[in-house]
């Protein structure tokens, strides 16, 4: 494992930049660090779509483990009085580790429309019972408390800003690092032909099972994260058909290209719709729904491969 | 006995409601391939156009007959010209596509679509009753029912009526069977099949118009009104099996009683109930209750 950790440019560069961020992040004004948080935040749900996504799967439901993340923490500091944040943590991420574990089994079998379809029906389930359920807050929802570390509340936000960007740089790495072993690489090989991967003596449907929870438990953080963040959860804004949609047009706005993809895109994301919502209150959706339509035609890859075009470009001319 | 009949009365209308809105989805998704999440803005821009057009109708105090005509009106144009501009200008470029990506591209132009309802129609809600309230009430069951409900049966019947009168007796109809069953043979034998694409995506974008102008008179028309739709006419659809239409009836039919039993049973379970069936359908029969069956690549 060291050796690939030595050897991993990605990785390398994904610390050095999440670090760099992490310090510079005490320099920003507020609204830039809470922009910066939502984004980061999100960016972890999407890192286990684009996992899915690698495979050739698109969920239209992953606001269920996100919505059960924000839940569980918002749930654990209701009747438990947890704060911590390393609890609230495992406890979001447990609780949509174990959801994705139980409903991985009927969803492996499943692929393109009909896989985006079961996910978008299963997410909307919990939604169903948000809404109308009055002890899980109803459309509502709960306010969460402020979060403490290891028995220590601190007074700003910076705080939780850290904690975030060392979650993302940690699950950065874990998937860089995963998709480097046998299991992962797998990933790419299940969308381009799964008959061959089968004869090859891999079972499909366990590697995408198993992808399946990572992404869940990654959903679930990101939800975790958002509820701490934003001190609030509701169903509207956290479980609904739409918060879906959301996560998957990140993914493709940022493009499959690398585990850093989806953390820029997540910031992207947040800076758009923020700076739609100051130009034009009114149609700051038409300028989000325009940016994914041209992404979709002209940027099939994504955001990244814009990126990535720089990039070598820059290394061949010097 | 009475709560009996107000559940299959309430579920009736709640399900012929959803087959007008749901037949077109699932028409779309029949010959284009498409799982057309825009589907939504066409049923709000339906309903703010009728609406519209309703009241201001009532302003200009013309007769309030007026109103169904504005409804079909409304529901016409918007299927003309959303659905041309949309199949002519994006979707075209996109049939090459995965699936999903496309669905994703028409969530896309369903959150464009939505905005521009506000920057056209206003933020403020619109009340259009007049057709409502000239048709009148009736009692039935013991209680008081509007009369408006029961036109709307009306309405899903001669939709599906017509649907299958269109697509088994007409040679269109059968021009877009040929297109269903075979896209690049038909292509070969002459047919325009770009052209049934349009046709298609209209007639199923003016569906979707006409459900949301249909029941624009029973409620406020206020932003935000296609996003709930969305979800519950896939539901129907999912149940249905995916492109069929008597499908999205029995689908419709199901979901309609379902919703009124939970309704007036266990409110709780409201739309629990819908989305759990739709789970379930697809556990047990992926491609829905009535959908041919078809060869699965794995």
């Amino acid at each position: 494992m060291l050796q690939i950790l030595r050897s991993d440019k990605t990785i390398r560069w994904t610390l050095v930049g999440f670090f760099v961020l992490a310090i510079a992040g005490n320099f920003m004004p507020a609204w830039v660090q809470n922009n910066l948080m939502f984004g980061l935040a999100r960016g972890l749900a999407v890192l286990g779509l684009m996992v899915l996504w690698r495979t050739g799967l698109i969920s239209f439901g992953h606001a269920l483990y996100f919505g059960i993340g924000a839940y569980a923490v918002a749930l654990v500091d209701k009747h438990l009085g947890v704060s911590d944040i390393f609890l609230r943590l495992a406890f979001a991420m447990g609780a949509a580790a174990m959801v994705g574990f139980a409903l991985g089994f009927i969803l492996r079998k499943y692929r393109s429309i009909f896989f985006a379809m079961l996910s978008l029906a299963f997410s909307m389930v919990l939604y169903g019972i948000l809404v109308k359920v009055e002890a899980l807050g109803s459309t509502d929802g709960f306010s969460v408390s402020a979060t403490s570390i290891l028995g220590w509340t601190p007074e700003s936000k910076y705080t939780l800003f850290c904690a975030i960007i060392v979650a993302c740089a940690a699950a950065a790495c874990m998937v860089q690092y995963y998709l480097k072993t046998g299991l992962g690489a797998l990933t790419t090989a299940i969308r381009d032909n799964e008959l061959r991967v089968e004869y090859l003596g891999y079972s499909v449907s366990k590697a995408i099972h198993f992808k399946y929870i990572i992404s869940a438990g990654l959903a679930g953080a990101s939800g975790a994260m958002m509820a701490m963040a934003l001190g609030q959860v509701d169903p509207d804004s956290m479980v609904n058909w739409t918060v879906s949609g959301e996560l998957v047009f990140i993914t493709v706005m940022a493009g499959p290209g690398s585990v850093i993809a989806p953390f820029i895109g997540g910031v992207v994301f947040e800076f758009l719709r923020t700076y739609a919502f100051e130009l034009a209150p009114h149609a700051w959706q038409l300028i989000v729904g325009g940016t994914l339509l041209a992404i979709i035609f002209f940027l099939p890859m994504g955001l990244w491969s814009l990126l990535e075009r720089i990039w070598v470009r820059k290394g061949s001319s010097s | 006995m009475q709560l009996l009949i107000t559940i299959l009365l309430d579920g009736l209308t709640y399900a012929s409601y959803l087959f007008i809105v749901s037949v077109g989805l699932t028409i779309v998704f029949g010959v284009l391939k498409i799982l057309n999440v825009a589907h939504g803005a066409f049923y709000a821009w339906g309903a703010y156009a009728a609406a519209y057009a309703i009241t201001y109708a009532a302003d200009m105090e013309y007769s309030d007959w007026i109103g169904f005509v504005c409804i079909f009106l409304a529901a016409a144009l918007v299927g003309l010209v959303l659905g041309m501009i949309i199949e002519r200008v994006i979707l075209r470029h996109m049939y090459a596509q995965d699936e999903v990506l496309i669905a994703l591209a028409t969530f896309g132009i369903f959150l464009i679509l939505e905005d521009v309802i506000l920057l056209v129609f206003g933020v403020n809600p619109y009340f259009a009753y007049q057709p409502m309230a000239l048709l009148g009430r009736v009692p039935m069951g013991g209680i008081s029912r509007d009369v408006y409900s029961f036109t709307l049966m009306a309405l899903a019947c001669v939709v599906a009526f017509s649907c299958w009168w269109g697509l088994t007796k007409t040679k269109w109809g059968k021009l877009i069977s040929v297109v269903i069953y075979d896209r690049e043979i038909s292509q070969a034998m002459g047919i325009n099949v770009s052209m049934v694409y349009l046709i298609v995506f209209v007639i199923g974008a003016g569906l979707g118009a006409l459900g949301g102008a249909y029941v624009a008179p029973t409620l406020s028309v206020a932003p935000g009104f296609g996003i709930d739709v969305i979800v519950l006419s896939f539901a129907v659809v999912v149940i249905g099996g995916m492109g069929s239409i008597p499908g999205a009836l029995i689908g419709a039919l199901m979901v309609g009683i379902l919703r009124a039993v939970a309704v007036h049973k266990m409110p709780e379970l409201e739309l629990f109930v819908v989305f759990a069936v739709m789970a379930t359908v697809l556990i047990i029969r992926p491609e829905g209750l009535f959908a041919p069956a078809k060869a699965r690549t794995i």
